[in-house]
């Protein structure tokens, strides 16, 4: 193996582009979000903007630091890496501060530090690289298995801490199983259990479960009556069932009741514009205001005035919405489009199975919080509190989306002289 | 590279939801407007900017009305901390309880929004309230200005206003819940003029509703414009004197410049004082007013409905002449009889001439000149000729409004003649049936504002201008109604000069020899409207001097016998009053205040139906006063 004349070389511009691009875009739009008269500077430390800076300045240290390190450091430290975030895990469980019901934050002096927002690329680097052992076989039940554990023990530990949102981030790793040969049945029942679930919310069951069994009865009719199909069928159809029939179950019992209120503002079952629906109804009235262009920069009454809620953090995508319209949202969507694809464009250039696997990764987190965020903040899908990726304000998690992004960065500068 | 399939499959979702993501942004951000509507009433307040109503002044230029500085408490219930209460209640005055109700009322209206914690506060109560304001979080004052009256007098000429209702803001647009509007007086009539224009200030909240600067640097704001200032033609003074003459009597005074229409003094009693119409007192004092036995509210001089009596021999005289049924040479015998009742007369010498029937107020005389005309030949029938002589007198500005400047007013009663149809039968009346119309008895009702009306056109021998209270809105003359027009009887001038020296008589060596004073010339007629339930009302109508005249009166005195005793000393003071500016007769004018004619509150022969009628409906039907032949 040769050495790296320099540690920009082979570096992919264009991803580090469209970073710098979302970063200063979000820092911006923060400035705006919660502009302060008396702090005009967008430098002023004592305001969000001002330390958003702080961890823009601290995050291209890192970025740095990442692309210094050499390239094999990280497949070769996963499994440690891992262990010591889901020990940090515990400790936070132990340790933590509780914020807004969440206990999932370290408290150092004046800033917070959120440990889950680490668990994903630790969690990512380590089902990358069991994932890319040799003879390895998603087929086989103990592959799925420990891939499974692998993602299901800080999905329980960060449920531990009560912070759902950043424990449904960790179900995007179904994509990177899927890329690597889980059977694509898996994403059907998925899709089609939550189908399922909402269906259920907002029709009676019965009606569910029989046209349900008329479909399957209509199979069963159709297909060839072989012994394997009927009980296909009929497995299938009792699980369907068994989602149906759980549902209520799920619903009143797991589900705290702010998530409740929020799915049935959703569903239009809870039209309570002062209640659940007010951080929705806001969000909305703030991005549909802004019209095709926006109302201007600093111009944006819903954010600036405090309508909507969180409006650097999780609602950060309503800043632009209102200030900039839908101009400003076909750009931020545009520019996350284009870091996916050219993500999986990477991901399959790579002659490295860990890289790849661990790019598929960097898509399907990034995916999955573009998705819930903003889809969020549009009345698509029910108020779930996660950052927008590079945009949010927050430390932590401008941190952890840097580590993700830059270490790909790094894994792929290597992609010419890595044979395997 | 296995499964390379699958990438598609993932790169399929993205671009499926980033794709369902930008057509649903299209949608709220470009197609639908509603969000942009809310979001405009989320921050922008439409803050009124209330325009200072106009002042009113009397025709001198002195102050009638002026408007006073009042503040109104607000709260924004959210701001709310804990105080101490206690100190805060002493300072408005109000109870513990009281203050856990408002916060509630304003809690429930709205958490973040602000409404009226108290009402107009006092200057003094908000300078004690304003050095502690900072410990009260979550109220402040917002300024208003409420009506002012610094004389106390003539509150129903003046009027009041009163916040608008529901009705009125679902019909006139302009006015929004909470305006204030004139109701009654020249409020009301000249609103439009005294209200000015609102301006209004568009500010930006937050979502505290915490004033957030002005909305696109008050592109969109525009400012009040104060309302107009009115000179009325009321003379202050004179009012006064009429007020302070009437105390602890029932009447009412009504004097007009007759070369003009100009209202010098409007005269009502019992009356009010205008102040307790005013901000926060005013429906409990309104309603108080209301129960009142003598119905202060009433405004007598354009209301209530009197039988003229004697005065009105005059009118009937006129047009009696105009028709050439007599003239100032006519005599008729001392007596008039129908059927079995004759009509008396006090005595005095006989074979009078017209000049000599007004002097002594000869009662056949005018029963005979009513007889003469209203069943005479020429006019074929009785109804015929009853029909003319009403045409006439509605000439004189009686039995229909005579359109003064002030709401309220009311028609006054002369009957038609399907009233007499209905009431004998067609055919089965005639001048004997009713003859007491002759002098101003029976079935007439004129307000005191007619019957000055009658004097002005007397005074002007033949015509009047229409009577009013406003001379002028801001600088310019009111000619917001037609007050130039010269209403002409159908009467010739010529005619007039024989009343007129009858009504010097009257004065000189007549029944009102009380109210002669200095060197003027004065006509007038006294007049005793019968009243079957009590003592009779004394009524005095003049006009002052002769030649040129300058002041027409008329005075009424509820239940206080006869005309000269009470009505014509009143009216006397006043136009000498008015005339030099000063009263001569210092102890008739003691006497006048001293005299209180009020009743006893409990006495029974005091009872509703003994005040002058207050008609519910216009018809001119209304009112009825039972025929009784006069006794003056």
């Amino acid at each position: 193996m040769r050495k790296q004349k320099s540690i920009f070389e082979n570096i992919d511009w264009l991803i580090v582009g469209i970073y710098l691009a979302l970063v200063l875009i979000g820092w911006v739009n923060i400035y705006a979000a919660v502009y302060n008269e008396d702090h005009k500077s967008i430098l002023d430390i004592s305001q969000n903007y001002g330390r958003q800076m702080v961890w823009i300045a601290t995050s291209l240290v890192l970025a740095i630091f990442i692309l210094v390190i050499d390239g094999k450091f990280f497949e070769a430290f996963a499994y440690p890496i891992y262990g010591f975030v889901l020990l940090i895990l515990v400790a936070v469980l132990l340790f933590g501060k509780e914020v807004a019901g969440s206990k999932s934050w370290f408290e150092i002096g004046a800033f917070r530090l959120q440990p889950a927002e680490f668990a994903k690329f630790a969690t990512n680097m380590a089902l990358a690289k069991y994932l890319s052992t040799v003879n390895i076989n998603m087929k086989d039940f103990r592959t799925k298995l420990v891939a499974g554990t692998f993602i299901i023990i800080p999905i329980a530990m960060i449920l531990l801490q009560n912070d759902t949102g950043s424990a449904l981030v960790f179900c995007s790793f179904i994509f990177v199983l899927y890329r690597e040969g889980l059977s694509q049945n898996v994403l059907i029942i998925g899709f089609f259990a939550v189908l399922l679930f909402v269906l259920a919310l907002m029709v009676s069951k019965i009606i569910i479960v029989s046209v349900l069994a008329g479909i399957a009865v209509l199979a069963i009719a159709l297909l060839r009556k072989t012994r394997k199909n009927i009980i296909t069928i009929s497995v299938i159809l009792a699980m369907a069932a068994g989602v149906v029939f759980s549902v209520d179950y799920f619903f009143h019992n797991v589900l705290e009741p702010h998530q409740k209120q929020r799915i049935n503002f959703l569903l239009g079952k809870d039209t309570d514009l002062k209640g659940a629906g007010y951080n929705v109804n806001q969000s909305l009235i703030a991005i549909g205001s802004g019209g095709l262009t926006g109302k201007g920069f600093l111009n944006g009454t819903q954010t600036k005035f405090d309508f909507v809620p969180e409006q650097s953090t999780d609602f950060i995508f309503c800043t632009v919405g209102e200030e900039w319209g839908f101009l400003g949202s076909l750009v931020i969507l545009g520019l996350f489009t284009a870091l996916l694809y050219r993500i999986l464009f990477i991901a399959e250039r790579q002659k490295s199975d860990f890289t790849r696997i661990y790019a598929y990764g960097v898509a399907s987190i990034l995916f999955i919080h573009l998705m819930v965020n903003i889809g969020m903040t549009i009345g698509l899908l029910p108020v779930i509190g996660i950052p927008l990726p590079f945009l949010s304000y927050g430390g932590s998690s401008l941190w952890s989306f840097t580590i993700l992004l830059f270490i790909l960065v790094k894994l792929d500068s290597y992609r010419t002289f890595i044979l395997r | 590279m296995q499964n390379s399939g699958q990438r598609f499959v993932i790169l399929g979702i993205f671009t499926v939801v980033i794709f369902i993501y930008l057509v649903r942004l299209f949608y709220i951000q470009v197609i639908d407007d509603s969000y942009k509507l809310s979001a405009n009433n989320n921050v922008l307040r439409y803050i009124t900017e209330y325009p200072a109503r106009g002042l009113v002044y009397d025709r001198t230029g002195k102050l009638l009305v002026y408007n006073e500085a009042v503040y109104d408490l607000m709260v924004i219930p959210k701001q709310v901390k804990d105080f101490d209460t206690t100190s805060f209640c002493d300072i408005i005055g109000i109870t513990k309880e009281d203050f856990e109700k408002k916060l509630k009322k304003a809690k429930t209206y709205s958490r973040v929004k602000s409404s009226i914690f108290e009402k107009q506060l006092s200057a003094e109560t908000y300078a004690v309230l304003q050095e502690k304001l900072f410990k009260f979080h979550g109220f402040y004052v917002q300024p208003r200005t409420l009506r002012k009256y610094p004389n106390k007098v003539a509150g129903h000429t003046l009027g009041y206003i009163g916040e608008v209702d529901d009705k009125l803001v679902a019909k006139n647009p302009y006015y929004q819940s909470g305006d204030y509007i004139g109701v009654s007086g020249l409020e009301q009539s000249y609103e439009e003029e005294l209200r000015g224009q609102r301006g209004v200030r568009i500010v930006m909240v937050d979502v505290f509703n915490r004033e957030k600067g002005s909305f696109s640097n008050g592109d969109y704001d525009s400012a009040a414009v104060s309302g107009q200032n009115l000179v009325t033609t009321l003379d202050l003074e004179l009012q006064m004197l009429g007020e302070r003459l009437l105390e602890n009597k029932i009447g009412s005074v009504v004097a007009i410049e007759p070369s003009t229409g100009e209202i010098l003094a409007i005269v009502t009693k019992p009356g009010y004082d205008p102040n307790l119409l005013v901000g926060r007192v005013r429906s409990k004092n309104y309603s108080q007013l209301l129960k009142d036995e003598l119905k202060p509210l009433f405004n007598r001089a354009m209301m209530a409905y009197y039988p003229p009596g004697s005065t009105f021999k005059l009118v009937n005289a006129l047009i009696a002449q105009q028709e050439s049924i007599i003239n100032p040479g006519t005599v008729f015998p001392h007596s008039f009889v129908v059927g079995s009742k004759s009509v008396k007369c006090h005595p005095h010498p006989g074979g009078l001439s017209l000049e000599g029937a007004v002097q002594y107020s000869c009662n056949p005389y005018f029963c005979n000149t009513f007889r003469a005309f209203v069943d005479n030949r020429k006019f074929v029938t009785s109804e015929k000729g009853y029909k003319l002589w009403r045409d006439y007198v509605l000439s004189f500005g009686v039995g229909r409004k005579i359109g003064v400047d002030l709401p309220h007013e009311l028609a006054g009663n002369v009957p038609k003649v399907d009233f007499y149809d209905r009431y004998y039968g067609k055919g089965r009346w005639k001048a004997s049936t009713i003859f007491s119309l002759g002098i101003g008895q029976g079935e007439l009702g004129v307000t005191p504002l007619q019957m000055a009306n009658i004097m002005c056109i007397i005074a002007n021998k033949g015509y009047y201008y229409t009577p009013h209270i406003v001379k002028k809105i801001g600088d310019k003359k009111n000619t917001t109604r037609n007050l130039a027009e010269k209403h002409v009887t159908m009467v010739n001038a010529s005619h007039f000069e024989a009343i007129q020296d009858g009504m010097q008589k009257v004065v000189e060596a007549g029944t009102a020899r009380v109210a002669r004073f200095g060197d003027f010339v004065i006509c007038g007629k006294t007049g005793t409207a019968q009243n079957p339930h009590g003592k009779d009302h004394s009524l005095f109508v003049a006009f002052a001097p002769r030649e040129n005249p300058k002041i027409a009166i008329a005075v009424m005195v509820e239940n206080s016998g006869f005309g000269a005793t009470w009505a014509a000393p009143v009216a006397s003071l006043m136009m000498e009053k008015y005339l030099t500016d000063s009263i001569s007769r210092p102890e008739l004018y003691e006497r006048m205040i001293k005299g209180n004619l009020l009743p006893t509150r409990k006495d029974s022969l005091f009872k509703k139906t003994d005040r002058p009628k207050v008609p519910e409906f216009e018809s001119e039907e209304d009112v009825i006063v039972d025929i009784k032949t006069d006794q003056p």
